[in-house]
């Protein structure tokens, strides 16, 4: 019997091209994601040198980040245009499918990737995006890298790695009803702090891990880079397996059968021996809201803010004062019942169809409270007809809620949506940095439910007061 | 380890050793969409992100430089050396933020820990991240606060750096990033010098654990 290994050392072992004495190893990437705002300046790195794309047909294109998500014919940033004309061009020019705007398979590549078959368990994937982290839900070993690293691996399909240490985040018990798989992430990457996962592969197992769909296991990897690890990890299994099963771009027919045999070897053996090993307890894991401008500057929504004045560590209490004063937030009080302005229910952590069906649950029937703006966004084109095909977009609608095109949108305010400054927004993305949804934004990160019953009520609110649970 | 075909300087080199004043931003965490906000990524060159360097937090609304902040200060300019606090460079893995720092006149960054995208992000553009001990860091702080023209020097060839008061530390740094910085290595080259390697494992060479029915199907043509 060999040695034991890890997920991720299984995949890494099965990529190593090369190991150059004295250097890291050159790792093989089985699939290259890029977009267009961190990759044209690696076209044009390439061009400069007379190197062409290696392999085109590992490649795949999307435009998501700088879109607009309003109307079709809307007005659009022209610098915004440009860029995604030059994602077009460059993708026509070495050969590499591009799936721009208005193509059917368009979307956020995080959820585009997943959902078209082109991410499939025991793949190195990678691209532009920190948030890469999220094709990890499917056994694959995914993680972002910078624009010079998107030049290298379009020139060689290689990069440079030493292999990360390993962690197993051990999630025991069942998630409440009413409790989401954000709201588990938030409470993870609390758990670890900002840069507790620094320098790790996180691998999610355990009881809680199992009973999750994909989509929600997407939603736990992708903010694994919230807590500073590169890549999230989720073992493949017969849910993964029931999900890929004939995606556009999944194996088909013996294929699929000698690949699904292949893919139950991946998940770590019994005796795998990880760098480090951290539980947490599902159970008792409530619904999650962000009071700071860090993820994991969190707490259970029926929470009070923490008081500086209660933090012995006097860099902490420094930086705890710093994001309350940018947050507009009192210490000491609870959240619940705070006013709300804005409220985004999308992007690569929650624009999935699961996400938008538990945010139309809580929208049936209800309206968006006077003064608050709600939007929409659909994950990508795939989300927008399933959601349609399901009648979610009227529930949206006849709510009050905007119903959008699919982008990242008011993720990262760089498309034209963007939370005015000073306003509060309950988001269900990633990222609660100061300024991320637009200069001077207040971001209260959440699961959908709890965005959308504050679109309802125009305050933070308990999600499970309306779910009744 | 490197022979002279991998030597081609295409990328930066770090300018070893490096004295120079530095500028203290004593915050921790500080995420890439302050060192360089969304909203400014729809270019597709690399000009001008040294203007915009920590926009949010160095301009007001009006574009208006903001007198308390470091970057605003008379003798900002010409400081090589960013001394910030741990998790620098968390969140997104824009390189742009590297590239501002870069621009702005920043050959190194000196905090007690980085964030892993930005790091290589760093080493990519010839901006040395120097990680040094909390305690270490809290004295480099108080000195350089005491005295803004006080001069650090970050020697790459012995990875120290020595602070005002003469005392030094030694950071860590693989092997492989310092060549790649004190001689400015295109890993594209490196790389391929082992195509051959690459050819092999593409075209089914031995994969250890994951059969060739993993691999992707290729895509079809555009």
């Amino acid at each position: 019997m060999s040695t034991p290994r890890t997920l991720f050392r299984k995949i890494w072992d099965a990529h190593v091209v090369a190991q150059p004495p004295g250097a890291p190893a050159i790792l093989y990437i089985d699939r290259h994601y890029i977009h267009e705002v961190t990759s044209p300046q690696a076209f044009y790195g390439l061009s400069r040198r007379g190197r062409k794309v290696r392999r085109p047909d590992r490649t795949v294109a999307t435009a998501d980040h700088s879109v607009p998500t309003g109307p079709v014919d809307g007005p659009a940033d022209p610098q915004a245009v440009t860029q995604v004309a030059a994602l077009e061009t460059n993708c026509r020019r070495n050969g590499i499918v591009c799936f721009g705007p208005g193509h059917p398979h368009q979307g956020i590549v995080h959820v585009i990737g997943p959902e078209l078959g082109l991410t499939l368990p025991g793949m190195t994937v990678v691209c532009g995006d920190s948030h890469t982290a999220t094709h990890g839900a499917l056994g694959a070993l995914a993680f972002g890298i910078g624009t010079s690293e998107v030049e290298q691996v379009l020139a060689t399909q290689c990069l440079l790695q030493v292999p990360s240490m390993t962690c197993r985040v051990e999630i025991t018990g069942r998630l409440q009803r009413g409790v989401t798989a954000k709201d588990l992430v938030l409470a993870i990457v609390a758990a670890l702090g900002t840069a507790g996962g620094t320098g790790y592969v996180l691998e999610y197992a355990g009881a809680a891990v199992r009973g999750l769909s994909v989509e929600e296991r997407m939603t736990i990897c992708n903010m694994s880079i919230e807590a500073g690890a590169r890549a999230g990890l989720v073992a493949p299994d017969d849910t993964t397996f029931a999900y890929l099963r004939d995606r556009p771009y999944a194996p088909r027919g013996g294929a699929w059968d000698e690949a699904v045999a292949a893919w139950r070897r991946l998940p770590s053996d019994p005796d795998a021996v990880y760098d480090r090993i951290v539980s947490l307890d599902a159970v008792a894991v409530e619904p999650m809201i962000t009071f700071g401008t860090t993820p994991a500057m969190s707490m259970p929504i029926t929470g009070d803010v923490p008081d500086p004045d209660d933090v012995a560590d006097a860099e902490i209490r420094q930086g705890l004062r710093k994001a309350l004063a940018y947050m507009g937030l009192p210490a000491g009080r609870p959240l619940l019942g705070h006013s709300v302005n804005v409220v985004f229910i999308g992007s690569c952590t929650n624009g999935r169809l699961e996400d938008l069906a538990a945010a139309a649950a809580i929208f049936r029937g209800r309206r968006v409270a006077p003064g608050v703006r709600a939007l929409v966004v659909p994950g990508s084109r795939a989300v927008k007809r399933a959601a349609e095909a399901m009648g979610l977009d009227r529930v949206f609608r006849e709510a009050g809620a905007e119903w959008r095109e699919p982008g990242c949108s008011m993720c990262l305010g760089m498309n034209g949506d963007r939370v005015p400054p000073g306003a509060w927004c309950v988001s269900t993305s990633n990222r609660n940095f100061e300024g991320r949804q637009g200069g001077g934004s207040r971001t209260l990160l959440a699961g959908p439910p709890a965005a959308a019953v504050a679109a309802v009520t125009g305050v933070v609110t308990d999600p499970r007061i309306v779910l009744e649970v | 380890m490197m022979n002279e075909t991998a030597r081609e300087t295409t990328r930066p080199v770090f300018p070893s050793p490096l004295t120079s004043r530095c500028l203290v931003l004593p915050v921790n965490h500080v995420d890439t969409d302050q060192i360089m906000p969304a909203r400014f990524l729809t270019a597709i060159d690399k000009a001008g992100f040294g203007e915009r360097l920590f926009h949010d937090w160095r301009y007001d609304a009006a574009g208006q430089p903001l007198a308390g902040f470091i970057l605003n200060r008379p003798d900002a300019a010409g400081a090589a050396i960013l001394v910030a606090g741990e998790n620098f460079g968390c969140g997104s893995s824009r390189e742009h933020a590297a590239w501002a720092l870069v621009q702005f006149g920043f050959r190194a960054v000196i905090c007690p820990s980085f964030a892993d995208i930005f790091r290589q992000n760093a080493i990519q553009n010839g901006l040395l991240p120097v990680a040094i001990p909390g305690d270490f860091h809290r004295r480099l702080v108080k000195l350089a606060e005491m005295d803004s023209n006080a001069n650090l020097t970050i020697d790459l060839e012995t990875r120290t750096v020595t602070v005002p008061d003469g005392q030094a530390i030694g950071f860590p740094l693989d092997t492989f990033s310092r060549i790649r910085l004190l001689e400015g290595v295109d890993e594209i080259q490196f790389i391929l010098r082992h195509e051959a390697d690459i050819e092999a494992f593409e075209s089914g060479g031995p994969r250890r654990g994951v059969p060739m029915a993993c691999s992707p199907d290729p895509m079809p043509a555009p």
